[in-house]
């Protein structure tokens, strides 16, 4: 029997194939492109829409109410885009530390022997993560406005700190001269307490002999900065907030917006943490803590030394990627109007520009430059762990 | 001699039975736990009473005007009022019975499907009503010939969630798929293809993408091609939600043992058949339980149609609570609503961890 020839024989070669599938994929994805672009053009012809990023240089035209960085509606759109970026970073390292404090003891606690924290824990849980985080932070700044008081009754503490409708109003501390060098102290003070306890760390591993440091770091991060505040004549100044007219002036403030949506982040993503730390402390075996106790170390060095080291490795990657989660959650703070990049920049700056390709293009690439830089770190962070493992 | 003498057993002490041991055990076992109870105890003191006053104690029912309700509780009359708007938008009342079948058809094709268990054409069958399903649905939502149409900017409430969730988890399952076996592919320009997609979509927020679809994309149409704007916003969820079915099924592939595809390439399949018959069918039923939180988590996403001015069940609020006559009602709106999404969610969050009971039955070991 001879071979069964066909001239369509070679389209049998896998690899054949393959390369043929490949081709023309990537011919219909080149195709596509190219007819949206081609209908782009043509609309924005027809249309008379502007490209280009000249309208970052133009004058913004308007107001934002919180800005880290010099601002005012003379700057141009990119200051907007600068104002926009920073607040965001802002509320989301807020958010992410408060979270991760939330997160941290609720994990815990829902794995405490004590039936009723556990079960706190559990509802807390369920009933957070159940509830959109949209719907979340709407709730909590309406509840602000409608709860808090006007500005002529605010709430106080000890005539410094203010709670109204407009927000919370906290004394400012100004750094006059001199503070400077505390700030030094503190520093030198750090790097101190580093090297002691390097050294002691060694001198156990050699001889055996544990030194209690806490004399130390009380010495060296407390003390000592202390005394040499009070020695300068105290050089830091407070700016209280006063009652002006309808309004409060001076000192720092917190916009009900910040607030809510920091609250409604943390409060939200402290339930994934919580699962997250659960799960990683779930994860070490029951026998890794019986061992240690057996080799004879006590309850605390087991928890330190062998149980959390690898439950954090289990927990660690999930938490980041709630880290990102969150970042891209502050988004939504468009429905209240914190001035994040997505409300003042894809929102303000867009309806008044109308240049909706660059500026969604613009606004896209700052989240996705964050979440591929975390991811990236995360993967080297993970690359460094796996070897650990045997 | 001494003779043993059978004594009476000595009682068991009070405080090692019973409720006393229930709550000496778990809730003062030690001097920190009897701290930390006392503190759980004053916070849900704190809580409970304050929030069951507003919502019950102190709430009004009644059918009075808003004046009449009072400050100090909830007034759910408010809810009561304005429910049809919370469910259906501004679907026309006379047309309820339209999203009502919808509901009670897909309960009866459900049950349909429960019913034929193990009969011989049950594949067959099931296909066809899911193929079916959304043709009828569709007809009767949105109508055509013989059945009045209602337009999309008139949806609204939980139905256009509902709605919103439902198509976006559907269609975008089969580019879900594909993405994912894309990505597994040995294939390097399919897999660049579908990393590149699937990074670029899980790096940035819905919002933007919502955003795009919505006034981006109409820019890369034929001009005159008016798109429906809940079916732009579609699109977007689309887009976005089948990258992350793509990374469940993934998961799931990953799964797979590799002497599967081995076997079956040995038994001289072809890709299709290896990846339909014997990895698809595996991989899917592992992912079955991620698949539901993926759903979960596009069904908490659709309240971001509200930014983009669709009229979901949460921007329902915002519009009801403007109504001149009942100013000032916005909390109670937003805890109806939070209270209606929370026992959706949680509902589906314990099914999934049901199936994952269910599908933990690993039958290859």
């Amino acid at each position: 029997m001879g071979k069964i020839k066909s001239p369509l024989s070679f389209l049998y070669n896998n690899q054949i194939k393959a390369f043929l599938f490949q081709v023309i994929t990537l011919v219909a994805v080149v195709y596509f492109f190219y007819n949206a672009a081609d209908n782009l053009l043509s609309n924005i012809e027809s249309r008379g829409i502007h490209t280009g990023f000249d309208f970052l240089g133009v004058e913004s035209g308007f107001d934002i109410a919180e800005h880290l960085i010099d601002y005012s509606s003379t700057s141009s759109n990119l200051r907007v885009f600068y104002v926009g970026l920073i607040n965001t970073i802002v509320v989301s390292v807020v958010s992410i530390i408060f979270a991760s404090i939330i997160g941290l003891v609720v994990g815990i606690a829902r794995l405490s022997n004590n039936w009723l924290i556990a079960k706190l824990a559990g509802g807390y849980i369920e009933l957070f993560r159940n509830i959109p985080i949209l719907l979340q932070i709407l709730f909590w700044y309406n509840l602000a406005l409608v709860s808090f008081p006007s500005p002529k009754q605010s709430f106080e503490l000890f005539d410094s700190v203010f709670v109204n409708l407009r927000g919370i109003y906290l004394p400012k501390p100004i750094a006059t001269e001199g503070f400077v060098w505390v700030f030094v102290a503190l520093v030198v003070g750090i790097v101190l307490r580093v090297l002691v306890k390097r050294h002691f760390n060694k001198a156990h591993d050699k001889s055996g002999v544990k030194t209690n440091t806490l004399a130390y770091s009380l010495l060296l991060l407390l003390v000592l900065p202390m005394m040499l505040y009070f020695a300068l004549g105290s050089p830091m100044a407070f700016d209280y907030p006063t009652l002006k007219g309808f309004n409060f002036k001076g000192g720092m403030s917190l916009s009900p917006e910040f607030l809510s949506l920091a609250f409604a982040l943390s409060v939200y993503t402290a339930t994934y943490i919580a699962e997250a730390i659960r799960s990683g402390i779930e994860s070490v075996p029951k026998g890794q803590k019986e061992a240690a106790l057996a080799m004879g170390l006590t309850q605390r060095q087991s928890l330190k030394l062998v149980v959390l080291p690898q439950a954090l490795k289990v927990a660690i990657p999930p938490i980041i990627n709630q880290y990102l989660n969150l970042t891209k959650n502050s988004s939504l703070a468009a429905a209240i109007g914190y001035s994040e990049i997505v409300s003042v920049f894809a929102g303000t700056v867009l309806n008044q520009v109308g240049q909706a390709l660059e500026i969604i293009f613009m606004t896209m690439m700052v989240y996705l430059t964050i979440s591929l830089v975390v991811s990236l770190v995360l993967n080297i962070v993970n690359h460094k762990m796996s070897i650990n493992e045997r | 001699m001494a003779v043993f003498k059978q004594q009476a057993s000595k009682k068991v002490p009070n405080l090692k039975i019973g409720v006393i041991r229930w709550l000496r055990e778990n809730l003062f076992s030690n001097a920190v736990n009897s701290v930390l109870t006392l503190l759980a105890l004053y916070l849900i003191y704190l809580i409970v009473p304050t929030v069951a006053n507003w919502a019950l104690f102190d709430a009004t029912f009644a059918p009075v005007t808003n004046e009449q309700c009072g400050r100090e509780g909830a007034c759910w009359r408010y809810i009561i009022e304005k429910l049809d708007l919370f469910i259906y938008g501004f679907y026309p009342p006379e047309a309820y019975w339209r999203p009502q079948w919808v509901v009670i058809l897909a309960l009866a094709f459900v049950w349909i499907a429960k019913l034929l268990k193990q009969h011989k054409y049950k594949t067959k069958i099931v296909t066809a009503l899911i193929i079916i399903y959304p043709i009828i649905a569709s007809f009767l939502l949105y109508g055509g010939p013989s059945l009045e149409i209602i337009e999309t900017h008139k949806w609204g409430g939980l139905m256009l969630t509902i709605v919103a969730a439902t198509v976006g988890i559907v269609a975008s399952f089969p580019m879900g798929v594909l993405l994912a076996l894309g990505r597994q592919s040995k294939m390097p320009i399919i897999r660049f293809l579908s990393v590149v997609y699937i990074e670029f979509i899980r790096g940035v927020p819905l919002i933007t993408i919502l955003f795009m679809a919505s006034v981006v994309l109409p820019l890369f149409f034929n001009e005159g091609m008016d798109m429906d704007k809940l079916l732009r916003a579609l699109i977007g969820i689309i887009l976005f939600q089948s990258v992350y079915i793509a990374e469940v099924i993934r998961g799931g592939l990953q799964a797979i043992p590799k002497g599967q595809y081995e076997a079956a390439d040995a038994m001289g399949l072809s890709f299709v058949q290896k990846t339909g018959l014997i990895i698809l069918p595996q991989a899917l039923k592992i992912s079955i339980p991620n698949i539901v939180g993926s759903f979960i988590a596009l069904f908490k996403d659709t309240t971001l149609l509200l930014i983009i001015g669709l009229f979901d069940i949460l921007s329902m609020v915002h519009l009801t609570s403007s109504d001149e006559n009942w100013l000032g009602r916005s909390t109670e709106g937003y805890v109806f609503v939070m209270v209606v999404m929370w026992i959706i969610l949680y509902s589906m969050s314990r099914y999934s961890k049901v199936l994952e009971l269910r599908y933990s039955t690993d039958h290859r070991n």
